[in-house]
């Protein structure tokens, strides 16, 4: 066998090897994606039940501008900033849509003049802010495939700790998620939530069907019960734009090993191209050597 | 007579629905019992044993932490952030978990009171059977 036909045979091995491994990656991402969208309409009944009990709440609750979740201060200097990003790259621009989207909500703060105080999700954005030296006030690796309410409310819990610490003791005054939005298979975007403070007054006072709450009774009270509730509805928020990030994710990295696989067939159908023009050219070459060979025998 | 529609639902998904003739919840304040015609109610949940009477008679006890429940002509909902199934619960594991959080010896630790629920919980549904 000539030189050169070894070399594309080569290549065309190798480049079989990786297109297995990336069509696997794809299979896998797309069943993923489909559990990860069961788990997000599982959480749906839960978000339900919370929003219209808290708006049920607010509602009896007296003076519900004044609560320390919902009150904005007007002149905030400190934002906590939550990335939610992957744990694992090989996601096209996945990780790397929503730290632009971080980037720009920080640059935004900064011009208004307040600190950002970045939590970040995922080992893609922590090792972003750690190769640029930055301090990260939380970080959360190991769960992005798969986030539990346990680590959401990890998260919620933290968040929470640093929106009621006083501004002058390091807390903040604003919180943000950036994460991406899980509209469909084909689409999500990098998007930015403001969590606090809550922003649900205006909305608050009549419930969905449009009818009024009924008279409920409140254990222990209703501004008790808001208490309980409002730290549930930041917990919730988070778990909430986990696991929508996580459908992101395994749909972005569908999307890219796809397109990875059709390169790589691609590119092995020109190299066997190749691979045969070598073939035929050293066929060619050793017939006219043979007839060569004849001739100058007979001569 | 009159049903209960009960829902439990906890942050993760839906546990269980169905038909009831009693729930019995434990709130700040002290167990409240539901029966059908109960007048609304929106209260706090504490890490507890909710215990519900199906419309058939049988007995069932769910583990739940932290969330609330809410009345309203006799719908009940219940949202805890944790709940589990007295026969979904792994003893040697609650077991375990409480070994773990008496070890690192915090005051209230939410993680030993959910520990001792969750044996209390599997241990009473042994009793009922």
């Amino acid at each position: 066998m000539g030189a050169q036909l070894r070399v594309y045979r080569r290549r065309i091995r190798s480049v079989q090897a990786t297109k297995k491994i990336t069509k696997a990656m794809e299979l896998i991402a797309s069943s993923r994606i489909v559990k990860a969208q069961q788990r997000l309409n599982a959480s749906m009944p839960y978000l339900t039940l919370l929003n219209s009990a808290i708006s049920a709440a607010a509602s009896h609750a007296s003076d519900v501008s004044k609560h320390p979740l919902m009150a904005k201060s007007a002149d905030g200097t400190r934002a906590a900033v939550l990335i939610v990003t992957a744990d694992r790259g090989l996601a096209g621009a996945y990780s790397s849509n929503v730290i632009k989207e971080g980037e720009s909500l920080t640059r935004a703060l900064t011009e208004r003049g307040v600190q950002v105080v970045p939590y970040v999700v995922g080992r893609k954005g922590v090792g972003y802010y750690r190769f640029r030296g930055r301090v990260m006030a939380g970080e959360y690796v190991g769960f992005t495939d798969l986030p539990s309410y346990a680590d959401a409310k990890q998260i919620g819990e933290d968040l929470l700790e640093a929106f009621l610490r006083p501004t002058s003791e390091g807390g903040c005054d604003e919180i943000h998620i950036v994460y991406t939005y899980f509209t469909n298979m084909g689409s999500q975007q990098a998007r930015v939530r403001r969590v606090l403070p809550i922003e649900v007054v205006d909305e608050v006072v009549t419930s969905e069907s449009g009818l009024p709450f009924p008279l409920y009774e409140f254990e222990p009270g209703p501004e008790a019960v808001l208490d309980g509730l409002l730290p549930r509805y930041i917990d919730q928020t988070v778990y909430l734009a986990l696991l929508m990030a996580a459908a992101s994710e395994h749909a972005a990295r569908r999307r890219a090993m796809k397109s990875a696989t059709d390169n790589a067939e691609e590119l092995i159908r020109t190299l066997s191209r190749q691979a045969n023009q070598a073939r035929q050219g050293e066929i060619t070459q050793e017939i006219s050597e043979i007839v060569g060979g004849a001739d100058a025998l007979s001569a | 007579m009159a049903e209960l529609v009960v829902n439990v639902v906890s942050a993760e998904r839906s546990l269980w629905s169905g038909t009831a003739k009693s729930v019995v919840a434990k709130t700040p304040e002290g167990e409240i019992g539901i029966m059908p015609g109960h007048e609304p109610v929106l209260a706090l949940l504490v890490d507890s044993a909710l215990r519900i009477e199906e419309a058939d008679g049988t007995k069932m006890l769910v583990a739940v932490h932290g969330g609330f429940f809410s009345v309203d002509s006799n719908q009940v909902n219940v949202i805890a952030e944790i709940a589990e199934l007295a026969e979904d619960i792994d003893l040697d594991r609650a077991k375990a978990a409480l070994a773990a959080a008496q070890a690192a010896n915090e005051e209230d630790s939410s993680a030993l009171r959910r520990a001792e629920t969750r044996i209390t919980v599997a241990g009473m549904a042994g009793s009922l059977r």
